[in-house]
C-alpha cells in the first residue's frame, strides 16, 4: 500500500490547468501542420496557418490559446492500492481548479445555478470528476477542459439494432455536418458505441483523450476509424468551416458490449483547440 | 496574400463592395456582447433608451475574452458561436448596426434582414484567440461591467484577420462551401 496525500493531485490539477490551456499538444500541433499538405483551398490553409501560430503566440503571450477554457473535466485513476491522505479528494480537485484558473489568467465560464440565476462561481470550479479505481499504486490524473462551442454539438442517438453499422456511420458523419462551422474545425471526432444511454457519453469523450494517429486496438474497429475520418473529410466543410478538405483531424471509436434491445451512440466533438494532459503521481 | 482593407465604423459603400468569401482585414473600433449583453441591449431599444455605444455603422465583435494578464491589455480573444445571439440580431441591424463578427452560420432571419438593411457577417477562426488578441490595440469595458468577461467592451482593432461569411446580397459562405463538397 502507498499513502498518497491529496495535495499531490491538488497541486497537480493546478498545473494542468495553467499548462493545458496555453500550450497546443505536439500531437495536434504535427498534425496540422501534415494537413497543410492535404489542404487544397488557399482560405484553408491560411486558417490552419493561423490556428499553428496561434499556439506559438499563446505560449509566447502567456496567454491561453482560445479564450474558452473550458469545463474542467478531470479523469482520476486511482491505484487500489493507493490510501488517499488528507483533505477530501473532490475539494483538492475543485482547489486545484480554481488556483490554476485564477493564477494562469484563464476564463472563469462556469455558473452556478443552470436555470436561472446568472452567477459565475468565479473559479471556474466545479470539475467534472470521473473516478476510476485501477490496479496498481500510482494516482494518473487527467484534465481536459472542453470549450463550449464543441460541446453544443455532440450528439447521442439511442439507434435500434437494426439501424446497425450503417445507421451508426450515417449518425456520425450527420452529426459531423451538423456541427459545421460552430464547432472550430478542423475538429477531432470522439465516438462512442455501446454501453448505456450514460456511458456511451463517456466512451465518446475517453476516445478524445486518446493521441492523433493511435487508432483502436481492434483492427475492424481502427479501420472504420480510417474509412469514416476520410468521409467526414469529404464534407466539404473544411478548417473554419469557410469550405475545404480538413474538417477532422481524426476520428476515434471506442465500442463497448450493448444490450441486446439498445443501439447507443454518442459523438463527442472537440474542437481544433482540443486540450488535455495527463499526470502520474 | 489579397486582403481588403476594411475600417469601421463601417459605411454603405464599403459593405456594398463586400461579398462571401472575401478575406479582410478590420481596423477601428469594435464592440464586444455575447448573450447577456445582447438581452439588455434589445430590452433598451424597445424602450427607446440610449445605447452605450454609438449603433450607425457599428461592428459587434461576440466574444468573451479570458481575463488580462499583468501588463497585458487584453487575454484571448476568439469568436464564439453566432447562433445564440440570432434572436436580438435583427433589432439591432433595423437600428443601425453594420458587421457582426464570430462563427457558425446564422438563423434565415438573421440573413434577411442584413440584406434588408445593408449588413454583413464576418467570421474569425475560432481556436485563433491568442494571434486575434495581437490585433487588439484598446480594450476598455464601457458597459455592463457586472457581466465580468460578457460585458461591453470598446475594442480597437488592428488588421483584425476576418472572412465575409455572409454579405449583403444574400450570398452565404458556408453554403457556398457545402456546395462544393470534396469528391
Amino acid at each position: 500500500m502507498r499513502i498518497v496525500d491529496v495535495s499531490k493531485i491538488e497541486n497537480a490539477v493546478r498545473e494542468l490547468s495553467i499548462e493545458t490551456n496555453r500550450f497546443l499538444g505536439e500531437d495536434i500541433k504535427s498534425a496540422l501542420e501534415q494537413s497543410l499538405d492535404k489542404e487544397e483551398t488557399e482560405t484553408g490553409r491560411e486558417v490552419i496557418g493561423q490556428i499553428i501560430e496561434n499556439s506559438r503566440i499563446a505560449g509566447e503571450e502567456g496567454i491561453p490559446i482560445c479564450q474558452d477554457t473550458g469545463f474542467a473535466i478531470v479523469f482520476l485513476e486511482i491505484g487500489q492500492d493507493v490510501r488517499l491522505s488528507g483533505d477530501n479528494l473532490k475539494d483538492a480537485v475543485n482547489r486545484g481548479i480554481s488556483r490554476g484558473y485564477r493564477e494562469g489568467y484563464m476564463r472563469k465560464s462556469i455558473l452556478r445555478d443552470p436555470l436561472t440565476n446568472p452567477v459565475n462561481t468565479g473559479d471556474n470550479t466545479p470539475a467534472v470528476i470521473h473516478t476510476e479505481i485501477v490496479p496498481g499504486e500510482t494516482v494518473k490524473v487527467t484534465l481536459m477542459p472542453k470549450g463550449g462551442g464543441a460541446e453544443n454539438m455532440s450528439r447521442l442517438g439511442m439507434l435500434k439494432p437494426s439501424d446497425g453499422l450503417e445507421g451508426i456511420r450515417s449518425f456520425v458523419v450527420e452529426t459531423v455536418e451538423l456541427a459545421g462551422a460552430n464547432a472550430c474545425p478542423p475538429v477531432i471526432v470522439g465516438v462512442g458505441i455501446g454501453g448505456t444511454f450514460d456511458y456511451v457519453t463517456l466512451l465518446s469523450k475517453k476516445a478524445l483523450l486518446r493521441k492523433i494517429g493511435q487508432r483502436n486496438e481492434d483492427p475492424g474497429i481502427a479501420k472504420l476509424e480510417r474509412e469514416w475520418l476520410k468521409e467526414v473529410n469529404s464534407l466539404g466543410i473544411g478548417p473554419g468551416g469557410f469550405g475545404g478538405r480538413i474538417t477532422a483531424l481524426e476520428l476515434f471509436i471506442e465500442v463497448f458490449p450493448r444490450h441486446i434491445a439498445t443501439l447507443p451512440v454518442a459523438v463527442n466533438i472537440q474542437c481544433n483547440a482540443a486540450r488535455a494532459g495527463t499526470k502520474i503521481i | 496574400m489579397n486582403r481588403i482593407r476594411i475600417e469601421a465604423p463601417l459605411r454603405d459603400e464599403i459593405v456594398s463592395q463586400l461579398r462571401a468569401g472575401d478575406r479582410v482585414l478590420l481596423s477601428g473600433p469594435v464592440y464586444t456582447a455575447r448573450d447577456a449583453a445582447h438581452k439588455i441591449l434589445t430590452d433598451l431599444i424597445a424602450k427607446g433608451k440610449p445605447l452605450p455605444f454609438p449603433i450607425r455603422g457599428a461592428v459587434i465583435y461576440y466574444t468573451g475574452p479570458s481575463p488580462a494578464p499583468p501588463g497585458k491589455i487584453i487575454g484571448s480573444a476568439g469568436p464564439t458561436t453566432s447562433y445564440r445571439m440570432d434572436t436580438f440580431t435583427p433589432m439591432l441591424l433595423k437600428a443601425g448596426l453594420k458587421a457582426t463578427i464570430g462563427k457558425g452560420p446564422r438563423s434565415d432571419e438573421v440573413r434577411e434582414a442584413m440584406k434588408r438593411y445593408r449588413a454583413i457577417y464576418l467570421g474569425a477562426t475560432g481556436g485563433a484567440a491568442a494571434l486575434i488578441s495581437r490585433s487588439i490595440v484598446e480594450a476598455e469595458v464601457i458597459a455592463f461591467g457586472e457581466l465580468g468577461t460578457e460585458a461591453i467592451r470598446r475594442l480597437t482593432v488592428r488588421e483584425m484577420p476576418l472572412v465575409v461569411i455572409d454579405d449583403c446580397y444574400g450570398n452565404d459562405l458556408y453554403a457556398i462551401a457545402r456546395e462544393k463538397r470534396i469528391q
